[in-house]
């Protein structure tokens, strides 16, 4: 340390009048919310607990690192609620309360709980930001006023009431203006005028539009370009910036959706030192007295006016991103920075010898790509704008921006290899002007169909210095399609590696196959250098081995003559796969770790703990795919390779992994083969005497409908090799059997479709397991609250089940034992089974990790990633003393969470394919406060009293009648449709009449919008919902009344009120809970 | 478009790459700056004179250049080294792609060079003579040039840089602003003589716009015909080379201790440390980069500051009297001087920026204070 000498002989600078610190997490993962908030909340808990501090965590999340008990002193998986938190300060009495590391939602719950007085009658004081700052900051007319007063530009805008004092506004700001109607929803009754006739169109729909008659007037800074600075401030005024970040995509998309690029390439110093004055300025003008904040800036590219866009005083999406892009750890300083010290006291975790009061330098380029999830939700606009549409990203790094862009691509796992004329393929015919996913890949058809680079900037509004360098990738794919296979391609193979190219677009371009360009450039020496992220453009030497690959010639990888595992992570979140597997990946981390091991990580999720250079020996920050993976192999020739706890990311890589002879650790390949291979795996469970829906695979209409015949209606149809349920749906009828069989040709095309009989009406159970060949035991089993034919990530659960019979436990005990055997699983196994009558179904086995895996954990606390890791290297279940199953005291309910508030017009009805992007847990002695807590933390309050509304199908109306009576006899006034009430009325219960939407009279749309209904119960009929049902969902969402759209969740939220209005919640730490259990 | 180049340095080690700007063979010292922005700055401070540079970023000429950045009337880089030149100039201000630039100012680049294998060549084996060539392709013959290329030790290059004449200079500079707004001479109450080593531009228009007529003279300029043009303040510039070669400045300096307030600026400042006592020492690598942190001992605070020198003053030579003023928190090298009985200062890094962070425009403000001190006297 010997650059930081001045701290010799100086008293320690952190805060000693405070003991605990309370962190509020970011809760569930939602569209704008994810997984960068377990790794600001774990980094902040690791270091304050380093620095001695008791830490209190309270997130909803459990499928969070941060809610690990080992990673804070007392945690509390509650729902995110003034109330229930005051409940857990009154328990834990924390001296202070750090609000900057959750998030939004973590930042408003700490106001909420400061202005609502509760902080202050406990004694419990906000470090890291003052209530002053986060108001400011969060007020747009206060911040606007705080920025003018402070010299800092903000777009100009005006409230106006008439179209005459619109004039007067527009007079001042000029065309475009932006338009927007105060108070309507999703932007309606707004727009952008570029010329007088428009704007008075558009203000006067807007006026009429807004219910409160107000207009916003703005200047449009559509088509600027948009800029962001990561930046810390500590409470003696030092200010740095650690990272810039350049978005490709203009103003008026979403940062979140934007693909963006660190750092910014195309200002002079001059600007961009304006830009680091104006944040330096904002921060003062805000007063974030400490930690880190992010400034966003509209330049314009004619004249390089600059315009601050907003700022937020707390870490972020970006600062996650720019944490990973330099190496500089914005939320453990920043937590540190709440404590006291300064920048100046705090080392450089990767230099070692500096400070981190300095502005990393860095020597390569860094770009993220949003990932959407568009198609699972036909209906959404999948237009960008300024609402957050994507549920992930990827981040690359190489040298330079084609490298790094070529990375990020190929990252993304949704087939596509490369910035590459095959992009076309998957280009849509939208303007390019109209940003959507795919405007990139029209680009690329763009520019291979001979637009010009000029054109294609114009258009987009991307920095013509992107385009140019993505039509340079484009003249290299060009120089290899005619080049001769027979001439010596040394120099163009190793330019294409340098553009970032994989093996499998120059195989295209020369029309060979993937593994005959790997195998010459290999020969040819053509391999990658693996270079350090070290916060300082190789100024100082690097101690911390985080590494990318790039086609250079100084390999800084340095590989150990250690023991070492390699373990592959799950790539960028997506629907189907999100941060459970990234908790899967750093136990694993962790636990092969302690067995002595160096552990390696690769991974290209920049959001996740997994890819803290922290977490892992060696980080390698890479895309998942084979050519990435084995060109880390054949460098580090590791003992063993974990494929089991990223998903099914590793698991697509596993046969070639085993066909490149990587030794694959955990279950064997052909098992994991086998699981996957319906046709292998219905003959296994025919041996072992299982029972299993009937099914069949369909390469043709004709052969699907033979299956049906055999099989018979209803049937469930599924593309084959998709993930989450993608395309998945029950077929009724012939009709829409055809239907989905198109629909899954379009998802998978050229593989066969899975048509399996559907078991209706049947309990699901999912069951995890850890086996180490010899030994298999449950370590959960949990009973899902929706019936079959709701995909299981979108079904509530519950463990331990609470409705299944002993024979049925241990007919499911028997059936996972005989399949983990059989399948010679070696760590971690999960099986769903489908309960109905008397018979026990089978529907799935995946060995790997599953998505619940740690929602076992937290509610056992038994930590099975950790155990199947041990397992995979070797150790036996005895020998770990995991012998049977865990008792589990109270009920622990797992919820998801779905995005339809955040993509208006998608059907919200439950269905197989999944659609959630996160989940919550509740837990609590009794069922129903379990219930209702997961409920409550899942954004949905149960009412204790008051209406609701009923409609269900004429199937569901015997069922119906038993929960109404129930909301009845607890007080409960019911409305229902026609239908449903005649049903009701029949059993003697009051109702009142409502019409269906846009029907004469009194609808349900009224009274949902009236707040007559407190409580919306709705089963619907067929596949399609008919206008009135989407009318009716779309005024539940928008008027926040909980929807619940099966019977069976509607009993369990029955439970849960009849507990509610019994006894108020209680809380309990993880720690506490577990403790008082052993 | 695609002529190859070579980059040879004097121990043997070679980078092939391709040519851009001028076509040609060149040789000096082999140095890199880890700043992010700048390149145009950087390529005509007088400092980086009889040195080729290579900058970390890789993407350099994306903004091409302009009138407006130059900070002095040419190129002084011997030559430039990135890792990937752009093929187009996107930029508002942009009058001429980097290319065209540095071949009509006869400046040889290389691109496409794997400069971060460079960098720590250089931070592994120091700062080294160097050649660069489009022409020599053959490595051992350009070895042999780099070797045969002038050693930077002892060897005084103000000479090569500074101006013939005495000349005044009344531009001032707001900090850029968009649409080309500068502001007007604000005034000239204070009348100060800059010494040029081989000055930069921004150092002048910073001066200007805090109300100083400014007299720039040559590195040679005795004492006495400094104070025979009367000046309220004395400013020494940056500069190139080893400041233990100028002898006659370090002399002027001595000469001019306490007799009216001094501010220096790297050069100016090693100059300074000489003419009061102390000893300078050459750097490994150097400190160039935009990105480092000095801690002002006067009030704890720390700047982020842009840095260019090869050499220090050795802080534990200095008199009593003369206060290590500045530090930086990478290395705990000298980065200031304050010596109050003299009301003389100075600093090695750059608070003109240009390119780098503003920080430390307090400096500035500090001289003018000194500066009014004597006025009101």
């Amino acid at each position: 340390m010997g650059g930081l000498y001045h701290l010799k002989g100086k008293t320690v600078p952190k805060r000693t009048d405070i003991y605990s610190i309370l962190i509020i997490g970011s809760g569930p993962i939602v569209i704008g919310q994810a997984c960068e908030f377990d790794y600001s909340g774990v980094q902040a808990c690791k270091v304050l607990r380093r620095e001695g501090y008791r830490v209190v965590l309270v997130n909803s999340n459990p499928a969070t690192i941060m809610t690990d008990p080992d990673v804070a002193d007392a945690t509390y998986v509650e729902p995110l609620t003034p109330d229930l938190v005051e409940k857990i300060i009154e328990i834990e009495k924390p001296d202070a309360l750090l609000p900057t590391v959750g998030g939004q939602t973590g930042l408003n719950l700490s106001v909420q709980l400061a202005e609502s007085g509760i902080l202050a009658k406990h004694g419990v004081q906000l470090i890291g930001a003052d209530l002053t700052a986060i108001r400011l900051a969060e007020d747009r007319s206060k911040f606007k006023q705080a920025m003018m007063a402070a010299g800092v530009p903000v777009p100009v805008s005006y409230f106006v009431y008439s179209v005459e004092e619109a004039w007067t506004a527009v007079a001042d700001i000029g065309f475009p203006a932006l338009i927007r109607a105060s108070f309507t929803l999703g932007g309606t009754g707004g727009g952008i005028a570029e010329t007088p006739d428009e704007f008075e169109a558009i203000v006067a729909h807007g006026l009429r539009s807004s219910p409160v008659g107000e207009v916003l007037i703005e200047r449009s800074l559509l088509g600027w370009k948009e800029y962001e600075l990561e930046v810390m401030r500590d409470r003696a005024d030092n200010f740095v910036v650690v990272c810039s970040i350049e978005n490709v995509d203009p103003m008026g998309v979403h940062t979140g959706d934007s693909i963006t690029v660190a750092p910014a390439y195309t200002l002079t110093d001059k600007e961009y030192q304006h830009l680091r004055d104006l944040a330096k300025w904002v921060m003062q003008a805000v007063g974030v007295e400490t930690g880190g904040s992010n400034v966003q800036f509209a330049v314009n590219p004619a004249n390089g006016e600059v315009i601050v866009i907003e700022m937020n005083p707390r870490v972020s999406r970006s600062s996650a991103l720019a944490s990973k892009a330099t190496g500089f750890p914005i939320a453990k300083i920043a937590a540190l920075l709440a404590v006291g010290y300064t920048l100046d006291e705090i080392p450089n975790d990767i230099t070692r010898v500096t400070p981190v009061s300095f502005e990393p330098s860095i020597d390569y380029c860094v770009v993220k790509i949003p990932r959407w999830n568009f198609e699972k939700f036909p209906g959404v606009d999948a237009r960008l704008g300024p609402q957050m549409k994507s549920v992930g990203e990827v981040m690359a790094i190489g040298r330079t921006f084609p490298e790094a862009l070529n990375k990020a691509i190929r990252g993304l796992e949704i087939g596509a290899p490369g910035f590459s004329c095959l992009l076309a393929e998957k280009a849509t015919p939208d303007a390019l002007r109209v940003p959507t996913a795919q405007r990139l890949w029209n680009v690329a058809m763009g520019l291979g169909n001979g637009h010009t680079a000029t054109d294609i900037a114009a258009e987009t509004g991307f920095d013509p210095w992107f385009v140019a360098q993505l039509q340079e990738i484009l003249e290299v794919e060009k120089a290899l399609q005619t080049c001769q296979v027979s001439e010596d391609l040394t120099g163009l193979l190793r330019r294409a590696k340098r553009k970032g190219f994989s093996d499998a677009v120059i195989a295209h371009a020369l029309g060979v196959t993937e593994t005959a360009v790997r195998l010459r450039r290999k020969e040819l020496g053509i391999v990658p250098a693996y270079y350090r992220v070290d916060t300082c453009a190789a100024e100082f030497e690097a101690h911390t081995p985080y590494l990318y690959s790039t086609y250079e010639s100084d390999c800084e990888a340095n590989p150990s003559e250690r023991p070492k595992v390699m373990i592959l992570g799950g790539g960028p979140n997506r629907i189907g796969q999100g941060i459970e597997f990234d908790y899967c990946c750093v136990q694993a981390c962790w636990a092969l770790g302690e067995l002595g091991y160096e552990t390696i990580m690769v991974n290209c999720n920049p959001e996740t703990v997994s890819t803290d250079y922290d977490t892992a020996d060696r980080l390698y920050f890479e895309p998942l795919t084979l050519e990435d993976v084995l060109n880390i192999v054949d460098l580090e020739q590791p003992d063993g390779v974990i494929v089991q706890f990223g998903g099914q990311t590793p698991i697509n890589l596993t046969a070639g992994l085993a066909a490149a002879g990587v030794p694959i650790w955990g279950t064997p390949p052909d098992s994991i083969h086998l699981a996957e291979d319906r046709g292998r795996f219905g003959d296994l469970l025919r041996a072992l005497e299982i029972d299993h829906p009937q099914w069949g695979m369909a390469q043709s209409q004709e052969e699907a409908l033979a299956i049906v015949k055999r099989v018979g209606y209803p049937v469930l149809v599924r593309p084959s090799f998709v993930l989450g349920g993608r395309a998945m749906a029950i077929a009724y009828d012939d009709a829409s059997l055809l239907a989905f069989l198109a629909e899954a040709a379009r998802v998978s095309p050229g593989n066969p479709v899975l048509i399996d009989q559907f078991i209706e009406d049947a309990f699901e159970v999912d069951v995890d397991a850890v086996s180490d060949g010899e030994d298999v035991v449950i370590a959960g089993v949990m009973q899902h609250i929706e019936e079959a034919g709701v995909h299981s990530g979108d079904s509530a659960c519950v463990l331990p089940p609470y409705k299944i019979s002993l024979y049925h436990l241990s007919i499911i005990r028997d059936y996972t034992e005989k399949l983990g055997l059989a399948l010679q699983v070696r760590g971690l196994m999960n099986v769903q089974f489908a309960i109905k009558d008397d018979v026990v179904y089978v529907i799935e086995v995946n060995p790997r990790a599953s998505r619940t895996v740690p929602f076992v954990s937290k509610a056992t606390g038994v930590p099975i990633a950790k155990i199947a890791a041990q397992v995979q290297a070797g150790k036996t279940l005895a020998e770990l003393n995991f012998r049977e199953t865990p008792e589990v005291d109270g009920f622990f309910v797992k919820e998801a969470v779905l995005p339809f508030n955040k993509l208006p017009g998608a059907d919200p009805r439950l269905s197989p394919e999944m659609r959630s992007t996160g989940e919550v847990m509740g837990h609590a002695a009794r069922f129903g406060h379990a219930f209702a807590k997961s409920q409550l933390a899942a954004g949905t309050s149960l009412p204790t009293e008051g209406s609701v509304l009923i409609t269900v199908n004429d199937y569901d109306k015997g069922a119906a009648m038993k929960i109404a009576r129930d909301l009845h006899r607890m007080g409960f006034k019911l409305y229902a449709t026609a239908g449903t009430a005649v049903a009701l009325g029949h059993a003697g219960l009051p109702v009142e009449v409502v019409q269906k939407a846009g029907q004469p009279g009194k609808t349900t749309v009224d009274v949902i919008k009236n707040g007559e209904i407190q409580l919306l119960i709705n089963t619907p009929l067929g596949q399609q919902a008919h206008a009135d049902q989407s009318a009716m969902y779309a005024a539940a969402i928008r008027h926040n009344v909980p929807l619940i759209t099966t019977l069976s969740a509607a009993q369990a939220a029955v439970n849960g009120i009849r507990a509610l209005r019994e006894k108020d919640f209680q809380v309990r730490s993880l720690q506490a809970h577990h403790a008082g259990n052993r | 478009m695609t002529q190859p180049a070579l980059l040879a340095l004097e121990d043997g080690a070679t980078w092939p790459g391709i040519a851009f700007g001028a076509m040609g063979t060149t040789t000096g010292e082999i140095v890199f700056n880890t700043s992010l922005t700048g390149y145009q700055e950087i390529l005509t401070d007088p400092s980086y004179h009889g040195q080729i540079i290579t900058l970390t970023q890789p993407h350099i000429g994306n903004t091409g250049c302009n009138p407006e950045d130059d900070e002095s009337g040419r190129v002084w880089a011997a030559g430039f080294v990135v890792r990937s030149l752009s093929p187009v100039v996107s930029n508002w201000r942009a009058t001429q792609s980097l290319p065209d630039y540095l071949a009509e100012r006869g400046v040889v680049g290389i691109t496409e060079v794997d400069t971060r294998a460079l960098v720590r060549h250089i931070r592994t084996y120091g700062a080294m003579r160097a050649a660069l060539s489009s022409e020599i392709t053959d490595a051992a013959e350009l070895v042999a040039v780099a070797r045969a290329a002038r050693d930077m030790n002892g060897l005084d290059l103000v000479r090569e840089v500074t101006c013939a004449e005495p000349y005044h200079w009344t531009e001032a500079a707001d900090w850029w602003q968009p649409d080309g707004e500068r502001l007007s001479v604000i005034g000239n109450r204070y009348h100060v003589v800059a010494y040029d080593f081989g000055i930069k531009r921004n150092m002048l228009r910073l001066l200007a716009g805090k109300g100083c007529r400014i007299t720039v003279v040559p590195a040679t300029t005795p004492a006495a015909d400094v104070l025979a043009m009367n000046p309220d303040g004395i400013f020494l510039s940056n500069g190139p080379g080893d400041p233990a070669a100028c002898t006659y400045a370090v002399t002027a300096v001595r000469e001019l201790l306490g007799q009216k307030p001094i501010f220096g600026i790297c050069l100016g400042h090693q100059i300074l440390g000489l003419a009061l006592g102390a000893s300078t020492y050459k750097l490994k690598f150097g400190h160039r980069g935009g990105n480092q942190p000095v801690q002002v001992v006067a009030h704890g605070r720390v700047q982020i500051s842009s840095h260019n020198h090869g050499f220090a003053v050795d802080a534990l030579t200095l008199p009593d009297g003369a206060l290590n003023s500045h530090i930086n928190l990478n290395d705990t090298c000298c980065e200031g001087i304050d010596a109050p009985n003299y009301r003389a200062f100075s600093v090695q890094y750059h608070p003109e920026s240009s390119p780098g962070p503003h920080d430390s425009d307090e400096l500035f403000d500090k001289f003018v204070d000194l500066m009014e001190g004597e006025i009101g006297d």
